[in-house]
């Protein structure tokens, strides 16, 4: 039921739609997500699914399209990237708050300008507050899996929210890959079907969706919402077991690396992080006690089992992939510190800034970061608590 | 920096000549030959004729690295006028070669490569291309040349395995098939090393 073939991130991400057959796709094309709907409107001609496509003029529509489809009861799914999140920006809030569960595929791009089309965080980072559930992939093996993790965790009763499953444009979406894949009716078996308790069309009682909510409601909503993203980790953990007893790979809110006696460590997200364990390998070799976590859910954030995992490290660097302009570091690095801050013994903790618009980080980067935490760790000089990383000058 | 029994091959051509495709044919090949692959493309301006790069990573173990690659081991230039350009055997390791696409020699090719001691390998794949395809398309003769000078791949079953893949790939135009696979024979036995 596993089996081995090689395919860039955007053709995992359209394969396993092919595979889940969604009622409804609507899209618009933006680089570096465009193959997804390319190779997906492909399926569509050729007769492989039985989706509806919905070729929009913009992603506010595609957005818009989503949700009306997804309360109407119709499974809903989208990819975008950059500029096309943040037009999408409004509608994201009334998916979520609508409690709909549509799966977007983020093929993360800088957001501009200057104007850019290759890889950072800011498009994803910049809509983390939305309400969504947000995965992150460190190559196209995790951004399938995630995709067909991502319905049985938003639709769940318990949770109804929208999730976004990330990849790295680029490097991830166009890179040629091995990959293992399940056969399609395992993966229908898993994802199985939509059957919301109430929507939109259903005659017997039809439900009202997104009407004027005034003060005496409002809150009690929000509350509920903030509930559900709360309960939503158990589910992602419940989702992640059953993914592991079908296909033997196991996933969590976030990887730990080299972990389990490490004193220097980073925090990361995405495809770096494989770029990173190279540089963790090499220094286990001379004995140092390095170790990585790889973000997988940053939505709902992990915080309380990242304090538990980091508890022992001595000397923490967290990377953002996305310059929130707060004026202290990222929002990776932002939520990491404050997880911490409950633990009685803290690690010492840099954050840096990273691979924005696609600038590339090496291993060698990598050995350079772990340096510096080793002096910290020794009692050095915490130096400035949040620096950029790669830049010339 | 990399892990033993990697190796690793650069990409140098102009958007629209197929530079990434002959880099994921040889992600393919590659593949089809047991191995662990990556082959991605890094992109400048989106226009036609601008400098582009590809990359592969082949190995026997699955490699989580995905930054560019700084120090290959090979490096194909599909269109030589970027010889004059770009500084193609940049990083390129001294056990390596380049392998550029040109109607001329090795020692006329190394004049240009000031600095570069190893290997230079030429194939004129624009030729091979006429004669067997009909027209210029460099992309099978300079995958062909890439896995014959490096060694990646064993040649019975490269060779098969990409009669095979063309099979799959052009079921809706057999009569491309030979012209593919007499493409490959011919630049096999065709590109020069000195």
């Amino acid at each position: 039921m596993n089996y081995n073939d090689r395919l860039s991130g955007n053709e995992a991400i359209a394969f396993a739609m092919k595979q889940i057959d969604p009622d409804v796709m609507a899209a618009f094309p933006i680089t570096p997500s465009t193959e997804i709907p390319q190779y997906f409107a492909q399926y569509v001609a050729n007769g492989e699914v039985n989706t509806e496509f919905v070729p929009v003029e913009s992603e506010h529509s595609s957005m818009s399209a989503c949700i009306g489809a997804q309360a109407a009861g119709a499974r809903s799914v989208t990819a975008t990237s950059s500029c096309g999140l943040a037009l999408m920006y409004e509608m994201m809030y009334v998916a979520s708050s609508s409690r709909l569960p549509i799966t977007l595929a983020c093929v993360n791009r800088a957001l501009s300008g200057p104007i850019n089309i290759n890889n950072d965080h800011s498009d994803s980072m910049g809509i983390r507050d939305a309400g969504w559930i947000q995965i992150y992939a460190e190559n196209n093996q995790e951004a399938y899996d995630n995709f067909l993790q991502a319905m049985p965790i938003g639709e769940h009763p318990e949770v109804r929210l929208p999730v976004m499953v990330c990849q790295d444009g680029f490097i991830t979406s166009h890179a040629l890959e091995n990959i293992t894949l399940l056969d399609e009716q395992s993966v229908k078996d898993f994802v199985g079907e939509y059957t919301p308790e109430n929507y939109l069309l259903k005659k017997e009682n039809p439900l009202a969706i997104g009407p004027y909510d005034l003060g005496c409601h409002y809150m009690e909503h929000k509350v509920q919402q903030a509930e559900a993203m709360k309960g939503a980790k158990k589910r992602i953990l419940e989702v992640a077991e059953q993914f592991e007893a079908l296909t033997g790979r196991k996933y969590g809110l976030f990887e730990e690396y080299r972990m389990e006696d490490a004193e220097l460590a980073l925090v990361l997200i995405g495809s770096s992080a494989g770029t990173a364990k190279m540089a963790v390998d090499l220094l286990r070799e001379k004995g140092i006690q390095a170790g990585l976590v790889k973000i997988r859910v940053f939505r709902p954030f992990p915080a309380e089992e990242l304090a538990q995992a980091l508890q022992h490290v001595k000397a923490l660097a967290i990377m953002d992939k996305a310059e929130s302009f707060s004026a202290q570091g990222g929002p990776l690095f932002a939520e990491v510190r404050a997880a911490l801050y409950d633990l009685e013994h803290r690690p010492r903790t840099v954050g840096y800034v990273y691979g924005l618009g696609g600038r590339d980080i090496t291993p060698e980067h990598f050995m350079g970061v772990y340096d510096r935490l080793a002096e910290i760790a020794a009692g050095g000089d915490l130096g400035p608590t949040y620096t950029h990383l790669g830049q010339r000058g | 920096m990399k892990k033993d029994g990697l190796i690793e091959f650069r990409w140098h051509g102009r958007g629209g000549q197929g530079a990434k495709t002959a880099c994921l044919l040889l992600a393919d090949a590659a593949f089809h030959a047991g191995r662990y692959v990556q082959g991605f493309p890094e992109y400048g301006p989106e226009r036609m004729g601008a400098p582009i790069t590809a990359y592969n990573r082949i190995s026997t173990a699955r490699c989580s690295v995905h930054c560019n690659i700084e120090q290959p081991d090979y490096v194909v230039v599909v269109d030589e006028t970027l010889l004059d350009t770009v500084d193609v055997t940049h990083g390129l390791k001294d056990h390596g070669a380049v392998i550029v696409n040109t109607s001329k020699t090795p020692a006329e090719i190394r004049q240009k490569l000031p600095g570069w001691q190893g290997r230079v390998c030429t194939i004129d794949a624009r030729r091979i291309s006429e004669e067997t395809l009909g027209k210029n398309f460099p992309n099978t003769p300079m995958l062909s040349a890439a896995v014959k000078v490096s060694g990646v791949l064993e040649e019975q079953q490269f060779k098969s395995d990409m009669e095979e893949s063309f099979q799959h790939k052009f079921a809706t135009k057999p009569q491309v098939v030979a012209g593919n696979m007499a493409a490959l024979v011919k630049a096999w036995e065709e590109v020069q090393a000195g």
